[in-house]
């Protein structure tokens, strides 16, 4: 036993301690992901119908049917996966560099910085789960119905002080500006609304991030005579680096999540009852946005510097 | 200190340059200003609508004068709140049931990040891989294997033996600790992404040193890599119990009662006081709703406010510089 024990270099001990580590990820990992991955293909594959007397499922082999369905005869998936992908690469480096610049405002000391922080992290709150569930659920009473899902924003802006855009937007309308100048110009404003609430994880990651830099390198740069701007490109950028990193993963996910490419997908397996199709689309969206992850990750991690 | 006059101060270039530097800072300071309130109210319009709302009373909710300030406030929306969603036990068991799954998952997390970082091993990259695919994967993607797989549970048959079938967990907790446990939680993926970056940054030297120093892996990882992640650990910890305090996808899947889930309550309150109340007007409906709103939000801002002093004191403790 010893001498086997002895045997085992570094490398190797090293090696199987790195599985040991990882093992029960590993474990949770085959057992739940690799199944519903496995099974995902499996539907993707075939016709599903339900089986009412048995309480199960019956599977009929079609092949590439539903793929070949998917693209070339289905009405909107083509368009609503580009244009979701679209939208995601737009919003990655905007919320990224917003987030950044929060951050850092919100790491210098001034008076109240915790009530502030705390502000910064209400959009985490409130925009998971079951506090926007029930928002929307108060919203479509309120309309009466499933039908008036569509007034989404009054869900967000049924507070009484909430700004009446529809006054504006009907006052520019007055002054004669074309329709598609105010389109876009009222999407942008919008969509500074999505940017903050979508940053606020970004923002607490980037907070974490700041504070794990070592202040002597300030110090350093500081005696040396740089300027601030010289010290974010210097220190700050490169040392927030890895967790820019983490960030965009974080932000292309985040609006994968909610992108209209899934919500395609939950009506059809769900509303329709068409778990092939459903398959489909979920697994080729994941697919392409695991690729987009990959460039663009890998393309970050080229410029990134490591500690070590 | 000199005394200061406007006049020197344009004459001599020194004095010039100070005050340009005083002026340029002041100006900074005052864009930083308006940036942090204007962002701060665009966060917080929504909640001190609801707030207000929670604090009106019925003649005030129909009042088109009525603005910010009630003029009847009333405590009834939370007194009926409280009572409906039975607050006070149910917040009680679910943080609880939160903070538990919390350590678990970073605990958990932490570790398989760890191994990520610091260990070479053959397929870490196809591994690595896999965490990344598990971030991406959509949620109703699992649904259908996660459901089979507790609605029969039976681990390597274990259970078979024993009792002669397989255990049915729907509806109990144990799901949600079994899957923290194998690092597959609430967003597990995006946690161990964190820990692993978070890892990477970290010098090296600190390691070698506690190695030389005959510290063993398992102990260097515990004691001094985890110590000096202690960012990285408050911000999991943080995301964790939010994310587990607002998930509805599981425990919806798992049917885990809501006596310890309140996020379930939340989102039902609203019909539950029309119809047990009989309060049939949808105005009045949604401030009892908003006062349930603020009740969930107060024990997570509480928490993130008590956390967050550690962001600063973790790093402070952790000033070690490779």
């Amino acid at each position: 036993m010893k001498t086997k024990k002895k045997k085992m270099s570094l490398m190797r001990k090293r090696m199987v301690a790195g599985y040991l580590f990882i093992l029960p990820w590993l474990v949770g990992f085959i057992i739940f992901y690799v199944r519903s991955l496995f099974m995902t293909a499996q539907f993707s594959l075939s016709t599903m119908t339900m089986d009412a007397q048995n309480g199960g499922y019956v599977l009929d082999f079609v092949g590439l049917e539903n793929f070949r369905y998917a693209f070339f005869e289905h009405g909107s998936f083509k368009q609503t996966l580009t244009s979701s992908i679209g939208n995601m690469l737009i919003d990655v480096p905007l919320i990224t560099f917003f987030s950044l610049f929060m951050a850092m405002l919100l790491n210098k000391k001034f008076p109240g910085r915790a009530a502030v922080r705390a502000i910064f992290f209400l959009p985490v709150i409130l925009g998971s789960g079951a506090i926007v569930d029930a928002m929307e659920l108060s919203a479509q009473m309120m309309q009466g119905g499933v039908s008036g899902q569509v007034a989404e924003t009054t869900a967000s802006a049924s507070s009484a002080i909430a700004f009446d855009i529809d006054y504006l937007i009907s006052m520019f309308m007055n002054l004669g500006l074309p329709a598609s100048v105010l389109d876009y110009i009222t999407a942008a404003v919008s969509r500074i609304n999505d940017i903050i609430s979508m940053s606020g994880v970004q923002i607490v990651l980037f907070i974490a991030a700041l504070q794990s830099i070592p202040g002597s390198m300030y110090e350093v740069a500081k005696i040396e005579g740089a300027t601030g701007y010289e010290t974010f490109w210097k220190v700050t950028f490169p040392m927030v680096m890895p967790h820019i990193i983490t960030n965009v993963v974080y932000t292309i996910v985040d609006s994968f999540e909610e992108s209209a490419v899934l919500e395609l997908a939950d009506t059809v397996t769900f509303g329709q009852f068409n778990y092939g199709l459903g398959s489909v689309f979920s697994l080729v969206s994941t697919v392409v946005t695991c690729v987009i992850l990959v460039v663009v990750v890998g393309f970050i991690q080229k410029r990134t510097f490591y500690y070590n | 200190m000199k005394k200061f006059s406007i006049k020197k101060a344009f004459q001599d270039p020194y004095q010039t340059k100070l005050l340009m530097n005083d002026v340029k800072k002041f100006c900074l300071t005052v864009l930083q200003i308006a940036i942090i309130v204007g962002v701060s109210y665009v966060i917080l319009s929504p909640v001190i609508g609801m707030l207000v709302n929670s604090f009106s009373s019925d003649r005030d909710a129909f009042n088109p004068m009525v603005f910010v300030v009630p003029e009847y406030p009333t405590l009834e929306r939370y007194q009926l709140a409280i009572l409906r969603m039975d607050y006070w036990p149910t917040i009680g068991r679910n943080i609880l049931y939160v903070l538990s799954l919390t350590l678990i998952q970073v605990f958990i997390c932490s570790m398989v990040g760890y191994g990520f970082a610091r260990f070479d091993f053959p397929f870490k990259k196809l591994l690595f891989g896999c965490v990344v695919v598990m971030i991406v994967i959509p949620s109703h993607t699992i649904m259908l294997p996660l459901y089979t797989t507790f609605r029969n549970f039976d681990p390597a048959g274990i259970a078979t033996a024993i009792t002669g079938a397989p255990i049915n967990l729907m509806g109990t907790p144990w799901p949600m600790y079994v899957m923290s446990f194998l690092g597959c939680g609430v967003r597990a993926g995006l946690y161990i992404y964190i820990f692993n970056q978070f890892f990477r940054g970290l010098p090296k030297e600190i390691e070698e040193a506690a190695f030389v120093d005959g510290a063993g892996m398992w102990y260097t990882y515990f004691r001094i890599m985890l110590m000096n992640a202690s960012p990285a650990v408050i911000t999991v910890t943080v995301f964790s119990m939010v994310w587990q305090f607002n998930d509805t996808f599981f425990s919806n899947l798992f049917l885990v009662s809501p006596d310890i889930v309140i996020s379930k309550k939340i989102s039902t309150l609203q019909s539950v006081i029309a119809n047990q109340d009989k309060i049939l007007n949808v105005t009045i409906q949604e401030l009892y709703l908003h006062a349930g709103i603020i009740l969930v939000l107060l024990p997570i801002i509480l928490i993130y406010l008590l956390l967050q002093r550690y962001f600063i004191e973790g790093v402070e403790r952790s000033g070690i510089v490779g």
